[in-house]
């Protein structure tokens, strides 16, 4: 499946077996983007949040 | 037929793994997007039998614990258990209580009360610590008094309230640049990793290094004692090796595992699912 980065517009596969809410990266610019839905052969992904705070262990 | 509700935000490799370990068991996974659910009393529950709290937030994930706990599903870690590994300085304390040995701390509130503490547990080196946080951000470790000084200025001035509870640690130097994570299930240690690292720091998300350790019967005590003082669960301590021996430095409840499982040889996630589908079937 591919799709855009909404970084920087480049291509972005996502391999099979990925699922909702996973971290990728976009192999142009190397932003981390979070994969939003997967509707058969449909996938869209943003950009992953930055880390916040609270997050950790 | 045991269904397991993950409750997650972001998925990690963490979290695949789990999945993957629960798939090889023939168990079901619910996966509970805990930013996409609302909580309240009308809202119609997932039907699952035990919730695994795996959220990157851990504020979001308390939450998402004490709700389901509410509706009388278990949560692995129980709030209990999450509420005291959090903070710094609870799990310090829980430690204490059960005479479990410590890295020296304390806590103040202000530069004068400090320097007091400071010298009753040995004097400077000594690492401030947010009470909250992870992955070794904002930690300083102060080497005098002029430091000590900037260090709490910055914190008044820039910090959350939470930054102005100032939690310290005596400094210790880490034998061989390394400390311990041990991987510890329901008071049984499973396995343990090196962190090794140049930095004084040696989180692995901070660039620290892991290679395997072998759980010896003295790290496996003092993690079933400490486990004991903080009510169980899923846990992952930092270890650090002195010449009076071991001595535990934190405890985390939603434990990183995706990069021990290999140096390890351990299917900690596989533990994980076990763990979780042993206290469902306790219900």
């Amino acid at each position: 499946m591919n799709t855009k980065c909404p970084v920087c517009d480049g291509e972005v596969t996502v391999e099979p077996g990925t699922i909702e809410s996973e971290i990728i990266q976009c192999p142009d610019c190397s932003a981390r983007l979070v994969v939003e839905k997967i509707e058969g052969s449909h996938v869209s992904v943003s950009e992953a949040p930055k880390v916040e705070e609270d997050w950790g262990e | 037929m045991i269904t397991i509700g993950l409750l997650h935000s972001t998925i990690r490799g963490d979290e695949k793994l789990i999945l993957e370990a629960a798939k090889k068991r023939n168990v079901t996974v619910k996966l509970i997007d805990i930013r996409r659910s609302i909580y309240c009393e009308e809202n119609p529950l997932n039907h699952i039998d035990v919730a695994l709290e795996r959220s990157v937030s851990t504020v979001k994930g308390m939450y998402a614990a004490y709700y389901y706990e509410s509706k009388n599903i278990p949560v692995v870690n129980s709030t209990a258990v999450a509420a005291i590994c959090e903070d710094k300085f609870l799990t310090s304390l829980a430690l204490m209580k059960a005479r479990v040995p410590t890295i020296p701390f304390g806590m103040a509130f202000s530069v004068v009360e400090l320097e007091s503490l400071i010298a009753s547990i040995g004097g400077y080196p000594v690492v401030i610590k947010p009470p909250e946080g992870s992955w070794g951000r904002l930690l300083a470790k102060i080497n005098d008094k002029d430091a000590l000084e900037a260090v709490i200025e910055h914190k008044d001035v820039l910090g959350t309230p939470s930054h102005k509870a100032f939690y310290v640690q005596k400094y210790i130097q880490k034998k061989q640049g390394r400390d311990i994570r041990a991987f510890v299930i329901d008071g049984h240690t499973i396995c343990a990793i090196y962190r090794h690292s140049p930095h004084w720091i040696t989180n692995t998300a901070r660039g620290g290094v892991a290679s395997n350790c072998t759980v010896d019967s003295e790290l496996a005590t003092i993690c079933k004692n400490a486990s004991i003082a903080v009510d169980g669960g899923i846990l992952a301590m930092d270890v650090v090796e002195t010449k009076d021996g071991y001595i535990i430095n934190e405890i985390n409840h939603t434990m990183e595992f995706k990069n021990s499982e290999m140096p390890t040889k351990t299917s900690i996630s596989g533990y994980i699912v076990d763990y979780c589908l042993q206290i469902a079937q306790t219900q």
